[in-house]
């Protein structure tokens, strides 16, 4: 064998291995999903989604974890994306490179690793305790818009890197101020990107148990949500409570709740892919 | 046809039964429709009876709003001694420093025993040389000293097999595991740290299942629910030897590897009746209830006498 074969050679093992190592992560999630659903499919029905919690397995249904998880969507959504798409906006366009800033962004890059229980106790004491509001869908969703925060401002300043410098100097030298460029250029621009990373942000947040429990999110409620200070309880906490139990029923309730759950996140990442292509598609 | 005489003589029964107390109970009920919010948390243990009694007293009270919360026996009181709960589920008594920390808020509360749990101690089908344990054996095997030295079967009796033993138990967080070892070791939380542990019972039981050479424990239900993939042992208490079941809980004999599961009520909300008949619809109720979830109601001479107790405690805090 001579080096070119042995090189050949090498390659083609590289190659090999490569695959091996992109179906790991793919065939696994196959299998989980797979086996959730040979579990759960069957126990979805209308009654599944509309019934209260209950200690008869095949009587329980989601309705007000699931309300819950929606009314946590809805305003940890309407939190923390005009704070994070600014502050993004601030940290790339506005704020000069000196040692504060440099301070800000090792900051908020650390932000992005921080366990999220521990963002569970800075809400528990703040805005449950401190604020008052107590276990409310509030709280709820305030905590987890801290949670997110980190990475929706993460992804707006990537998006609006970028943006090709030519649009700016454009704009500029067509008079337009800074605000105007940012507003009709910039961000229209990094939009795709921004969304993308905000919407995968928010798949994260639906999915949060830890935190909620430690504010005191509840695990029984028999009612949903009617204002943002109502109690609530989530689907991942539902899910969580139903594996606990001993009963089988239970586990085919958790494998249907978390059928729900995969399709709320895969339905927001579609949105999320969509929104990417037709911006990219704008843009060129 | 057969059916039809089943159900009407079930009905009779019923009906028979119910007589007298229903014409009690109307009298109570024409106090009327309730309103307002009732908050629980706590033990995650005690959860699914507070679940299901919550659940049922709506089909009584539809306007009073029951939540409860699985923050942990100790989340839980945290929470009651603040006075942000009316109700706390414990798998355990209340410590010391949480009855200080009630103190220090001005909280008084009743005690209330609602079922029992018993903690069954397993082995594989295919094990056939176990019939039963006593607790110096159980001791020898789970003790901090145990560990790397209590590795084989024949180490506990000699004419058990010389294989390896391989144990199984709840995650050292639990408060299945710290029952446990207080009754077993002696001091709670004490125990070897070369076990299989897991805060997921399932998984307990899969392994157990799997492995001839496998011994564990875990709460009864979790056994009642896998009958077929696992074998009970029984555990000597002293004069015989008994396995757990409905009976040898509920009347004390399995000991010591059976607890009871406890709710506090504290003083100010019994101020309001919402409190008053969600509490005593508990305590009517629990010793059913508790056996739907999977654990063993108390002799039914002991919910008279919690009864009789919490009525004692509402009228000192009116």
């Amino acid at each position: 064998m001579n080096s070119i074969q042995k090189n050949r050679l090498k390659d083609q093992l590289f190659k090999i291995w490569g695959i091996v190592c992109t179906l790991i992560g793919l065939v696994l999630l196959i299998i989980f999903i797979g086996d959730i659903f040979i579990d759960g499919i069957s126990r979805i029905d209308w009654e599944f989604i509309t019934d209260l919690p209950s200690r008869k397995a095949e009587k329980s249904g989601i309705y007000t974890a699931l309300m819950g998880s929606i009314w946590i969507l809805i305003l940890t959504t309407i939190i923390s994306f005009p704070i994070g798409v600014a502050a993004g906006v601030y940290l790339e366009e506005y704020s000069k490179k000196n040692r504060l800033s440099a301070l800000l962004e090792i900051n908020i890059s650390n932000l992005a690793g921080v366990p999220s229980i521990i963002y569970g106790l800075l809400g528990l004491e703040l805005f449950a305790r401190i604020m008052n509001l107590g276990a409310s869908v509030l709280t709820g969703s305030l905590t987890l818009s801290l949670l997110i925060l980190p990475i929706i401002i993460v992804a707006t300043r990537e998006a609006i890197k970028s943006v090709p410098n030519s649009i700016r100097d454009a704009s500029f030298a067509l008079g337009a101020s800074k605000w105007q460029t940012i507003w009709h250029q910039i961000l229209p621009a990094s939009g795709g990107g921004i969304l993308t990373g905000v919407i995968l942000a928010l798949s994260r947040a639906v999915g949060e148990t830890a935190p909620l429990i430690v504010i005191g999110a509840l695990a029984y409620v028999p009612f949903a949500p009617s204002t943002p200070m109502d109690e609530f309880s989530v689907l991942p906490i539902q899910i969580f409570n139903w594996i606990s139990r001993p009963q089988h029923g239970f586990i085919e309730n958790a494998a249907a709740a978390i059928i729900i759950l995969l399709l709320i996140t895969f339905v927001m990442n579609g949105i999320a892919v969509y929104f990417r292509n037709r911006w990219q598609k704008k843009w060129k | 046809m057969k059916k039809l005489v089943f159900i009407l003589s079930l009905a009779f029964i019923v009906g028979a039964c119910g007589d007298k107390k229903s014409q009690k109970e109307n009298k109570e009920e024409t106090t009327g429709k309730l309103s307002g919010t009732i908050k629980v948390d706590g033990s995650s243990t005690v959860f699914p009876i507070t679940e299901a009694v919550a659940e049922e007293f709506r089909a009584v009270q539809p306007d009073v709003k029951v939540t409860v919360g699985v923050s942990g026996t100790g989340g839980g009181f945290k929470k009651f001694s603040r006075g942000e709960t009316n109700l706390s589920n414990a798998s355990r008594p209340i410590k010391e420093k949480e009855i200080a920390a009630c103190k220090e808020n001005n909280i008084n509360y009743l005690e209330l025993e609602v079922a029992y749990d018993g903690l069954a101690v397993l082995v594989n089908p295919e094990n056939d040389w176990v019939d039963s344990f006593t607790i110096e054996e159980l001791k020898k095997i789970w003790e901090p000293a145990a560990q790397g030295v209590i590795m084989k079967w024949n180490q506990i009796r000699p004419e058990w097999p010389n294989e390896e033993i391989h144990l199984f138990g709840p995650g050292v967080a639990s408060g299945t595991y710290d029952y446990f070892t207080e009754a077993i070791v002696g001091k709670s939380g004490s125990s070897r740290g070369d076990f299989t542990a897991s805060e997921d019972d399932h998984v307990l039981v899969q392994g157990i299942a799997g492995d001839k050479f496998a011994l564990g424990f875990f709460g009864l239900a979790y056994y009642t629910e896998n009958k077929d993939k696992l074998t009970l042992i029984g555990v000597h208490n002293g004069e015989e030897v008994i396995k757990p079941t409905l009976e040898t809980v509920s009347n004390g004999t399995y000991k010591p590897l059976s607890r009871p599961l406890f709710v506090y009520v504290n003083s100010t909300s019994v101020k309001s009746k919402e409190v008053v008949e969600f509490v005593n619809f508990y305590i009517d109720n629990s010793g059913e209830l508790s056996k739907d979830v999977g654990y063993i109601p108390l002799p039914s001479e002991l919910y008279v006498q919690q009864k009789e107790n919490f009525k004692n405690f509402v009228e000192n805090n009116q």
